[in-house]
Parts: structure tokens; sequence; C-alpha cells
């Protein structure tokens, strides 16, 4: 009734029960230990390109830096400001943990996909699938998931009673709301092309390289997911939320000990896990490398296993494109954010999409699709004009009636 | 296992109901309105409406909700109101009266249509096209943009409608304007 997951039809039987119980377990464990090594990949890696040496004293190559930081902050005082909301202030950490941790659930972790293969696997005697849950919404639940993410954010901010949280969280509302559209409809590009909102399904659909959707959607919508999933984490260079030169620490000004420590492992857990979306979405997931037939086989490691190893290299991929975001990219200012987001983002990813539903369109109808393809980019053309000649209007209106408040 | 369901969702959602109604900071009762949509979700996952489930948690509790926090935070109305004096003064009699009236209303259509679904109707015929996840979103999709394609473009009409109405209304007349 809840999943795809053939493993989930029928009665309630103990090995399912037994099965369901670890992938809840495993993905949580990787989940924590995938965020510790996180953090230390993040320091070391913005460290090697700042010419720093980063970590090194706890553990071998300062592995255990993370694990060191959190005891510390486990042991630290909890404050609560007199000022801030009680309930409120306890509660948004949790607001931005839970959800951290919900999006890994939908990836699909492993499997064999290869030769048309569903990425079923068999575990004691039992078909089911290498990911938590496969939902029947699939990939909206995750945009479910980074839409709810905001309330902890936000709430920290406005409870803790104090102006520079607060103005963060202003911003984190502000900036959320904006980027999630232009997420969602790149993401409707994707959709549109793997025909099933199930990410098991999408990773099916991305069996050769020409099939990756980085590919078969034109590399517009993947683009525009990064940057906007980036604002979406609040990583840098869209890190307004917690601009240190202009708000104290941001929302998380006033928390500290556990607390904080929540709040910290949320974002770096997002990354991770945003990571694996897109992965999952452009890049095939765990899906093999593999062009006119030729497939890039690691030999004496079984499909199903293989199918892990190429995801965590590509997700490493990515998680070093953030880092190396953080460390390139300065800050933007919070009117270039509305207008990258707005004017942009959004509007990029629409006409794309429609561009991409015209031509399936003239496919499914015998059209002539070079034909079809022209018109469309002409229409898109005239609309972008037209917006072009909107923009420039206001902005004559506002320097011509000066400034307002 | 339906009915420890529906009593949890349904518990969910008078319970935010009852908070929106009964907090007096404008910030819980916001969160409030979250649990309850939360439990219309519930609701719509337990009756197999999962892309319902999932738009109810995008739209509304991601976006319109936190569009209103956004607004109490930016106006700075987070303050938990004074209610003693009423600027209408019978108004708490009429709300009596009016909810006492929508309550006798629900009871009646309730009895009254309680055979709708066993005998006049034959619900959607989902159960074959459930096998595949996504039925949902096709069975929709043949209904907005193929059955009521024209009130769904009317209803889009109305909202740019309202979007450009509200920013005229807004926006500060300057001299030389009309």
């Amino acid at each position: 009734m809840f999943a795809l997951d053939p493993m989930l039809e029928g009665d309630v039987l103990w090995t399912p029960l037994i099965i369901v119980v670890l992938k809840v377990l495993v993905v949580f464990v990787v989940g924590l230990v995938a965020t510790m090594l996180m953090v230390w990949f993040e320091r070391k890696v913005i460290a090697g390109m700042q010419n720093r040496i980063g970590p090194n004293k706890a553990g071998p190559f300062g592995l255990l830096q993370t694990l060191a930081d959190g005891i510390k902050l486990f042991f630290k005082e909890d404050l609560l400001p007199r000022r801030s909301d009680r309930f409120v202030f306890a509660l948004a950490p949790f607001l931005a943990f839970v959800p951290a941790f919900l999006s890994f659930a939908i990836i699909p972790l492993g499997g064999d996909f290869r030769d048309g293969n569903d990425g079923l696997v068999t575990w004691f005697g039992v078909e089911t699938r290498v990911q938590l849950a496969d939902p029947h919404v699939g990939v909206l639940f995750a945009l479910a998931i980074s839409s709810i993410a905001v309330y902890g954010i936000m709430l920290a901010g406005w409870s803790s009673g104090s102006k520079y949280p607060l103005l963060g969280s202003v911003r984190a509302s502000a900036q959320m709301v904006s980027y999630e559209a232009a997420l969602g409809l790149s993401l409707a590009s994707v959709l549109l092309v793997a025909g099933t909102l199930s990410t098991s399904g999408i990773v099916s659909a991305q069996a050769t390289l020409t099939d990756w959707h980085l590919v078969s959607t034109g590399i517009v919508p993947f683009v525009i997911f990064l940057i906007a999933a980036t604002a979406e984490l609040n990583r840098p260079p869209f890190d307004l939320v917690e601009a240190e030169q202009e708000l104290v620490g941001g929302f998380n000004t006033e928390y500290s000990s556990i607390r904080f420590a929540l709040f910290y492992l949320a974002e770096f857990m997002n990354t991770v896990s945003m990571s694996a979306l897109i992965v999952t979405l452009f890049f095939g997931g765990p899906q093999p490398i593999s062009f006119n037939g030729v497939t890039l086989d690691i030999p004496f490691v079984p499909n199903g296993l293989e199918g892990t190893i190429w995801l965590l290299l590509k997700v490493l991929v990515f998680l070093y494109v953030y880092v190396w975001f953080r460390a390139t990219l300065p800050r933007l200012r919070y009117d270039q954010l509305m207008d990258l987001g707005w004017k942009v983002l959004i509007p990029g990813s629409l006409g794309w999409f429609l561009l991409l539903a015209a031509q399936r369109l003239a496919r499914d109808l015998g059209w002539n699709i070079f034909v079809a393809t022209a018109g469309s980019v002409v229409v898109l053309g005239v609309c972008y004009a037209l917006m072009l000649a909107a923009f420039a209007t206001s902005n004559k209106t506002r320097e011509s009636q000066g400034v307002q408040f | 296992m339906q009915l420890i369901v529906f009593v949890l969702a349904s518990l969910m959602m008078i319970l935010g109901a009852v908070g929106v109604v009964t907090r007096k900071n404008p910030v819980h009762a916001a969160l409030s309105l979250v649990l309850t949509l939360f439990g219309v979700a519930v609701h719509f996952v337990s009756l197999e409406a999962y892309f319902l489930a999932a738009v109810q948690i995008i739209v509304y509790a991601g976006a319109i909700v936190v569009l209103f926090l956004f607004v109490i935070m930016l106006l700075g109305v987070d303050k938990a109101e004074d209610i003693s004096t009423e600027p209408l003064v019978t108004q708490r009699w009429l709300a009596g009266v009016a909810g006492l009236g929508l309550l006798g209303l629900l009871v009646v259509a309730v009895a009254r249509g309680a055979d709708v679904l066993t005998t006049r109707s034959e619900g959607l015929a989902t159960e074959a096209e459930n096998a595949s996840g996504d039925a949902n979103i096709q069975q929709l999709a043949r209904s907005v943009f193929g059955d009521y394609v024209v009130a769904f473009e009317l209803t889009s009409v109305l909202l740019v409608v309202a979007v450009v109405g509200t920013v005229m209304l807004a926006r500060k007349r300057t001299a030389g304007e009309a």
C-alpha cells in the first residue's frame, strides 16, 4: 500500500520486517558517518585550496576531528536565551535535522540496474530494492522534504528573540521559497524525459551515457538544478542565512551545545543527500558508465555491489564541487540573489521545460521535430524579448521615482 | 490499520485546528496550521492519493505557511495579541451562531449523503491502474489537462488577475500619476 517495493506486498512477515529495520539502521548510520566524513572532507579540501594544513591531530589525517568536535559540543553548556520562545527554540533543531535524514531514504543506494535489470536484489530469499523506501510520489517526496526543511532555520531565527537571527531567518524563508520553484521546474524536465516519478524508475531510464538525463534533457536543467540546490542548501555562495560579516552567526547565533550540533549535522547531511539526489536524477545513480555498448566494469565485484561503488564515486564528485564552490565564489548580495532566482533561473527552467515538451509532442504526433523546435525557439525568443522589455520598463520607472520605502 | 491511521491523522488535524484558533501568538497559530495540513496529507496517503499528499505538503506546508510566517516576521506582529477590547461588539455572539449553523448544515449533509460512496457511485476505477506508481498522476493529468482544461486555464488567468490587482492596490501613488 505504501511502496512499490515488491517485498512489502502481501502479509506482514518476519523476514521483510527485519530487512526493513536493518535498512533503516543502515541508512541512518551511513548518513551519520557520511556527514562526519563530509565535515572532515570539506575542512581538509578547503584547507588544501587555501594552502593550509587543515585538521590533522585527531586520528589518522585528522579523520576523527568531527567526532572530537561532536563530543565537545555534547558537553558544552546548553544556553536558553531569556527572550526566546522556549518551545519553538527547542523544537527548531529537530525540524532541521529530521528532514535532512528523510530525504536520504528515497535514494537508490545500489543494486543492479544494467542490461534492463530493474535494480531488484534478493536478500534472504526476498526481492527488494537497495533503498529505504520507494514511495509512489518518488522525487516529489524529496521536493516536499526540502520545502519542509526551511522551518528549522526559520523558526530557529525567530524563536531566538534576537535581531540578527531574525534577519537570517527572514532571508532563509524568502530564499528557500524562491529557489524551490526553480528546483521544481528543472526537476520537471527530468520527469518529462524519464516518464516516471519513482527514483528507481528514473535510474533505470539512464542505462547508457547518452541516456543520462544530464545529456537527454540538455545540460540546462542540470545547471539550474545545481544552482537552485546550492541555494536550497544555504551553502556558499548562497549562504546569506548565516552571513558572518553581516549577521554575527546568522540564524544559529543564539544556539550552543548539542542544539547547534544538530543544525551543523543537518546542513552537512543535506549536502550529502542533495548530491546523491543530483546523481540519481542526472548521472544515472548506481548505473555504471556505459557508452556505445562498452560498459566500464569493475572486475571481480558483483554487479549489485558495483552500483554502490559507482554511486559513491559520483556523489564524491559533487561533494567536491560543493566544497570548491565554497572556496571559490564570493557570496551574492541579497538583491542579486533574488534577481538570479526570479529573473534568470525560473524563466530559464520554465522555457527549457516547454521546449522539451514541444519536442516530445512533435515526436508523439509525428511532426517534423526540427520545425517544431525552431517554432518553439521563436516563440520563447519573443517571450524573452517581452520579459526584457518589462524589466527595462520597471527599471526606468524605479529610477525616475527615486528610492521609495 | 486503516482505522488507527484515520484516528491519529484526525487527532492531528483537530489539535492543529484548535491550536490555530486558541493560540495567541501568530507564529504558534501558523505552526498549528502546519500540523493540520500534515494531518490532511496523512489522510490523502491512506486514501491512496499520493500525489495530492505530496502536493499538499509542497504547496501548503512548504510554501503558503512559510509565506505567512515570512509576513508575520517581516511586519513584526509576532507578539501575543491583546483581544480584551472588541472592535465589533457582537462578533462573538454572531460567530457562535454562524458556527452552530455551519455545524448543523454539515451534520445534515453528512446524514443525507451517507450512501454516496457505497450505492450512488462506483468511485474511480483505480485498482487495476494502481499497479504502476504513476497512476495517480496520469488520472489527475487526464482530468486537469483533458476534461477540465478550460476551467483550469481560466483559473490561472484569474490568479494572474488577482496578483496584478494586488500589486496595483499595494503600489504607492506618487504625485503626477493618476
